[in-house]
C-alpha cells in the first residue's frame, strides 16, 4: 500500500497539477480572508451574507474565520483531484499497468486513497496557512486584536476548524473517487460531482427546505463548518449521515473496483 | 535456452474460457509454454489473444478452466505477478508525466529500486528523452517505453502484446535481438504479434488461436515442417508462363499463378516431370525451386484469415 502511495505521489506533485491547485486555494484563501477583514463594518462580509465584526473576529473564532469560508472550495477541489485521478486510469489504459506491479485491488485502492488523502491535507494545510497569514496581516487595519488567537481557546478552535475542514475535504474526495471508480470517466465524474453539489444540492434546499438535513453536499459543508450557528441540522447529524453515504459509496465501488473485469 | 527446467512451464493453460454474455471471447483453450522459451501467440484480430493475456495477469477472470503462470495457478496473481513482465495491448502512460517519471511510477510500485530507470531506458534507446513529456514521444518511442516497462522487475517471463507496432525496421531488429538475448538469459517469452515473418524467426514455440480456440500449440518447425512443399517454377521468358500453366494443368498439376510464377503443388519427385513438360514444349525455366509455406502462409491456410 504505501509503495502505491510513493507512486501515486510521484504523480500528484506534477507541476501541471500541484502548481495550479495550490496557486488556486492560495489566492482564494487569501481573498476570502481579505475580504472578511477588509469589509468590517460594511456588512455581509461573512458565509451566507453574515455580517462578521471586528468584535467577532477578535474572539478565538476569529483565528479560524477566513479558513473556514474555503471549506467548501477546499471539498470540490479534493473531489475534483480524487474523481479525476481514479477515473483517469481507465480512461489512459494505466490501470492495467497497476494491477500487473500490485494486483491486490484492494492494497492499490487503499494507496491511492493514502496519496491523495496526503495531498489533501498538504492542500488543507497551505490554505489554513495563506488564510491565517492573511489575517493577521489585515487585522491591525479591521481593528481586529489577535491576542485571543493565541490562547488556548483560539488554538483549540482553529484546531477543531482545521480538523472539520479536513473530514469534509477527506470525505467529499472520497465521494470523487468512488464516482470516479463507478463512471470510469473522469469528464462524465467531474461534470456529474459538480452538477450535483453546486447546482441541484442547492437548488432542491432552496425549494424544498426539508431536503437539505437529507442531501450529502450540505450535510458534509455544515461538518466543514463545525456546526453552524442557528441551524436546523445538529453536527452529529451532518456527521451521521455524511458517514453513511459514504458507506454505502465505498461498498459499492470497493465491490466493482476489486470484481469488475480490467478490459480496457 | 535454459535447459534446467526443461519438464517445467512457464506458462500452462486447461480448458481456458472466457464468454461475454453469448459470446465466446475464448474457448477452452488448451496449450503450455516451455520455460525459457520464446512462444509466439498468433491469431486475427478478435481471436481472443488480448483476452488470454488478461487472464494470464489476473486483470479479467476466466468464465471457466484453469491456468499455471511459474507454477502458480491464475486465480492468484500476486504469487507470481512480481516476476512477470508484460505490456498489454500497446503501451498506456501518463501523458504529462516524462519516460523516466512514468518507469519511476511503475517501480514505486513494483518496489523496485529506481536505478533499474535509467538502465532500461538505454536498453530500450529512450536514453536522451528520458525527460521529455510521454505525449511528445513518437509512437515507437510509447512502445520502447513499454517494452523497458515490461522488463522493470527483471522478469523470468515477459508477455508482450504486438511489442513491435509502430517500430521502424532496425526498431524490429533491436526488439527481435533483445528477446533473443532475454530467451538466452532464462527469460521466457510470449508474445504476440501480426510480424508471423518475425516470430518465424525467433519463436520456438507458437500458439494460434481462431475464433477463441487454439488450433495449434507446440514447436514452429514441427507445424512448418507438418506444412505441405510445393515447387515454385518461373519461365524464363514471362510470356511462356501461360502457355506452361496450360501445359501442367493438362498433365494434372495444381497449379497456381502468383507474382509472374507458378505455384504447383507436389512433392520432390514431380519436380523433374515438370522440367520435362517444359524443355519438350521448348520453354526455358529461369526457377524450379521446392519451397516450404511460410508462417504467414500457414497463418492463412490455418486461420483462413487472408488480411
Amino acid at each position: 500500500m504505501i509503495r502505491v502511495a510513493l507512486g501515486e505521489l510521484r504523480k500528484l506533485r506534477r507541476p501541471t497539477l500541484s502548481i495550479p491547485t495550490f496557486a488556486i486555494i492560495s489566492a482564494l484563501s487569501t481573498f476570502f480572508t481579505w475580504w472578511v477583514f477588509h469589509s468590517v463594518g460594511n456588512g455581509h462580509n461573512g458565509q451566507r451574507g453574515e455580517s462578521i465584526s471586528s468584535t467577532t473576529l477578535s474572539t478565538p473564532v476569529g483565528f479560524a474565520y477566513g479558513f473556514t469560508i474555503m471549506s467548501f472550495f477546499l471539498g470540490m477541489a479534493a473531489f475534483s483531484i480524487f474523481a479525476s485521478q481514479t477515473a483517469n486510469e481507465y480512461t489512459l489504459g494505466t490501470l492495467r499497468n497497476l494491477l500487473v506491479r500490485q494486483p491486490s485491488r484492494v492494497k492499490l485502492l487503499a494507496g491511492k486513497f493514502l496519496a491523495m488523502s496526503t495531498f489533501a491535507l498538504i492542500m488543507n494545510t497551505f490554505a489554513a496557512f495563506t488564510s491565517f497569514i492573511t489575517g493577521y496581516l489585515m487585522a491591525g487595519q479591521a481593528k481586529v486584536n489577535t491576542h485571543s488567537w493565541f490562547t488556548s481557546a483560539g488554538l483549540s478552535h482553529f484546531g477543531k476548524s482545521y480538523l472539520n475542514i479536513f473530514i469534509s475535504v477527506i470525505a467529499f474526495g472520497t465521494i470523487g473517487m468512488a464516482v470516479g471508480i463507478i463512471l470510469r470517466s473522469p469528464i462524465s465524474s467531474l461534470a456529474i460531482g459538480l452538477i450535483w453539489f453546486v447546482i441541484v444540492e442547492n437548488i432542491l434546499g432552496g425549494l424544498i427546505t426539508s431536503t437539505v438535513k437529507w442531501l450529502p453536499g450540505q450535510n458534509l459543508m455544515l461538518v466543514g463548518d463545525g456546526g453552524q450557528a442557528g441551524s436546523t441540522i445538529s453536527y452529529s447529524h451532518a456527521l451521521g449521515m455524511s458517514a453513511l453515504y459514504l458507506l454505502v459509496l465505498i461498498a459499492l465501488s470497493g465491490t466493482l473496483f476489486k470484481r469488475r473485469d480490467v478490459a480496457s | 535456452m535454459n535447459t534446467s527446467h526443461l519438464n517445467q512451464m512457464a506458462i500452462s493453460v486447461k480448458g481456458l474460457t472466457k464468454i461475454y454474455g453469448e459470446r465466446k471471447a475464448v474457448s477452452q483453450a488448451n496449450f503450455e509454454v516451455p520455460l525459457g522459451s520464446i512462444c509466439g501467440f498468433v491469431g486475427p484480430n478478435g481471436s481472443g489473444k488480448t483476452t488470454t493475456i488478461r487472464m494470464l495477469l489476473g486483470l479479467i477472470e476466466p468464465s471457466a478452466g484453469s491456468g499455471e503462470v511459474l507454477g502458480s495457478s491464475i486465480n492468484k496473481p500476486s504469487e507470481y505477478l512480481s516476476k512477470v513482465g508484460a505490456m498489454i495491448e500497446g503501451p498506456a502512460f501518463y501523458p504529462a508525466l516524462s519516460g523516466a517519471e512514468n518507469l519511476k511510477v511503475l517501480a514505486n510500485i513494483g518496489g523496485y529500486p529506481l536505478s533499474r530507470v535509467p538502465e532500461l531506458l538505454k536498453v530500450v534507446g529512450l536514453a536522451d528523452r528520458a525527460g521529455s513529456k510521454y505525449k511528445t514521444y513518437s509512437l515507437g518511442m510509447k512502445q520502447r517505453l513499454g517494452i523497458a516497462a515490461a522488463l522493470l522487475p527483471n522478469p523470468q517471463l515477459l508477455i508482450l502484446d504486438e511489442p513491435t507496432n509502430g517500430l521502424d525496421p532496425n526498431g524490429i531488429q533491436e526488439i527481435r535481438n533483445l528477446l533473443r538475448e532475454l530467451a538466452e538469459g532464462g527469460t521466457s517469452v510470449f508474445v504476440s504479434s501480426h510480424l508471423l515473418s518475425e516470430l518465424e524467426m525467433i519463436a520456438e514455440y507458437l500458439v494460434m488461436l481462431r475464433e477463441g480456440q487454439v488450433i495449434y500449440f507446440g514447436k514452429t518447425e514441427d507445424l512448418l515442417h507438418a506444412q505441405q512443399s510445393f515447387i515454385v517454377v518461373t519461365a524464363e521468358y514471362a510470356v511462356d508462363n501461360d502457355r506452361l500453366h496450360a501445359l501442367l494443368a493438362d498433365a494434372n498439376f495444381r497449379v497456381v499463378a502468383r507474382d509472374g510464377k507458378l505455384v504447383i503443388d507436389g512433392a520432390k519427385e514431380s519436380a523433374a516431370e515438370i522440367n520435362r513438360i517444359a524443355f519438350s514444349a521448348g520453354i526455358t525455366l529461369a526457377e524450379l525451386a521446392m519451397e516450404k509455406p511460410t508462417l504467414e502462409e500457414t497463418f492463412f491456410d490455418m486461420t483462413g484469415d487472408a488480411e
